[in-house]
């Protein structure tokens, strides 16, 4: 944080002290602040959930450079809680769509725009012309490399992460405070925490925590107010409480510590245990597939086949084929509704939930059972396109 | 006695749907298992075989890491509250 600029060399056009000025006439910001804020270089990883409102109000505030870093495409299933993105945006670069907005927000601000997937190789690069790092990403992968990558090149991290209803914020990484690390040593194994696109998130819940982001980032720029350093704030937005937690600088941290043991970047797939794309299949044996074309013509030819759908209820309502349903937690204690005499179909939405279905399924001696390649949205693309996707 | 634990939106399909319990116990470790005895299901979520607290998991007594004090060994009293707190990764 020493390296940050005080804004001295900076100067404001007329133009810009008009467009600043509900900030100039505040003490706690004046001309200097915003002088501070304008000389000031956030890197937001991610234009998604949280880089949504983040960018958007960093960009409205004033902050000279902005870095944008993402690889991905506008997604119709975006558009719901990612406010960067309008609907005549699905398919576009997200980088593309958020500079559009930003640029017609504030002219004043200059973006620099990372085409790519952060990573091990280039996150000390990206980072290098940067004083403070933003994390909106949304896997653990990279909330380990974020951490790592602020702490070694010694800038702080503006944390906030999100599940339906709930979050939470803090600042790691500063030189006193802890870091991400101090709070997690280690991640979760795979596969047990859902990700937002399994367990779905409240829309504006992104909009609460980024904009706790940005509030910290600006706060950090003009070293006004206590920053949620040692802190982690709690949201739980169903009964709209706000809690906070200590966290400690952990004198063992394996990044921060005494006596690091981590002193560059790592493969932090493999320390997240990711293999491969997705989440690895709950079991070494294969999961025996059958494809939606082929379940098709078997049950067009009125073969006796039994079709279980693992889902949730709720999703069950939104679409279904007519599968018998048992949602896959329910599942052992419910085994004996099935006939393990019959030949059973499982399928979930994309297929992983029902690959585990179908591996317990065999573990407990259901030998005829098989995975529906794809779920119920490979079904909607490609056997019955009126069913409605999620 | 009973303890309030507060129970994180990814583990609360595991304890019946919900978002505070009630739990009894001297200790915070005492508490916990009162909490999985109840809720089996969360065993694995809390707990690794060896039945040792998850690294990845984070138990607070009030607003203090319980690394911090007495791990689970430290003393719980009725006015007190426990929070689990999970790490979750969302962003996008």
């Amino acid at each position: 944080m020493a390296e940050l600029a005080d804004g001295s060399q900076v100067t404001l056009s007329n133009e810009e002290i008009l467009r600043y000025s509900r900030h100039l006439i505040m003490p706690e910001v004046t001309l200097e602040g915003q002088k501070k804020l304008k000389a000031a270089r956030v890197l937001c990883v991610g234009t998604g959930g949280l880089g949504s409102p983040l960018a958007l109000y960093l960009t409205a505030a004033g902050v000279g450079t902005l870095g944008l870093v993402d690889f991905d495409v506008v997604d119709y299933t975006n558009l719901q809680r990612q406010v960067l993105h309008h609907t005549g945006d699905v398919g576009r670069l997200k980088l593309d769509s958020a500079i559009d907005k930003l640029k017609a927000i504030n002219p004043f601000v200059e973006i620099k725009r990372f085409d790519t997937y952060l990573n091990s190789q280039n996150a000390l690069d990206i980072f290098r012309d940067f004083d403070i790092i933003a994390d909106g990403t949304d896997n653990f992968a990279t909330r380990y490399l974020v951490n790592d990558a602020c702490v070694l090149s010694g800038k702080p991290n503006v944390y906030a992460s999100i599940f339906r209803f709930e979050g939470q914020a803090s600042v790691f990484a500063t030189e006193a405070g802890p870091c991400y690390r101090c709070l997690y040593p280690e991640p979760p194994p795979l596969g047990l925490v859902p990700s937002c696109a399994e367990g779905g998130v409240l829309g504006v819940l992104p909009g609460l925590l980024g904009v706790i982001q940005a509030t910290e980032v600006i706060k950090l720029i003009l070293g006004v107010g206590e920053p949620l350093i040692g802190r982690l704030v709690l949201v739980d937005a169903l009964a709209m409480r706000f809690r906070e937690l200590r966290v400690r600088k952990n004198p063992d941290c394996p990044v921060c510590g005494a006596n690091p043991t981590v002193k560059e970047l790592i493969d932090y797939n493999q320390f997240c245990g990711v293999r491969g794309e997705e989440s690895e299949a709950p079991s070494s044996v294969k999961i025996p597939e059958i494809q939606p074309e082929e379940l098709k013509r078997r049950l067009d030819a009125r073969e006796d086949i039994y079709v279980l759908d693992v889902r949730e209820p709720h999703e069950y309502q939104i679409c279904n084929i007519s599968g018998y349903l048992i949602p896959l937690g329910d599942l052992p204690k419910r085994v004996h509704e099935l006939d393990s005499s019959c030949e059973i179909v499982v399928h979930c939405k994309s297929g992983m939930r029902s690959a585990k279905a179908v591996d317990f399924l065999r573990k407990s001696g259901f030998k005829r059972v098989t995975n529906l390649t794809g779920g119920i949205l490979a079904w909607a693309d490609r056997i019955d396109t009126s069913l409605p996707k999620y | 006695m009973p303890i309030k634990i507060l129970i994180p939106t990814p583990l609360r399909p595991y304890a019946g749907k919900q978002a505070v319990l009630e739990v009894t116990g001297q200790t915070v470790g005492e508490a916990l298992s009162d909490l999985v005895a109840q809720y089996p299901d969360l065993r694995k979520h809390l707990f690794s075989e060896e039945g040792k607290l998850r690294s990845f998991v984070n138990v607070y007594l009030n607003d203090e890491d319980i690394r911090y004090l007495s791990k689970d060994t430290t003393p719980v009293k009725e006015t007190d509250t426990i929070t689990i707190v999970p790490s979750v990764a969302g962003g996008r």
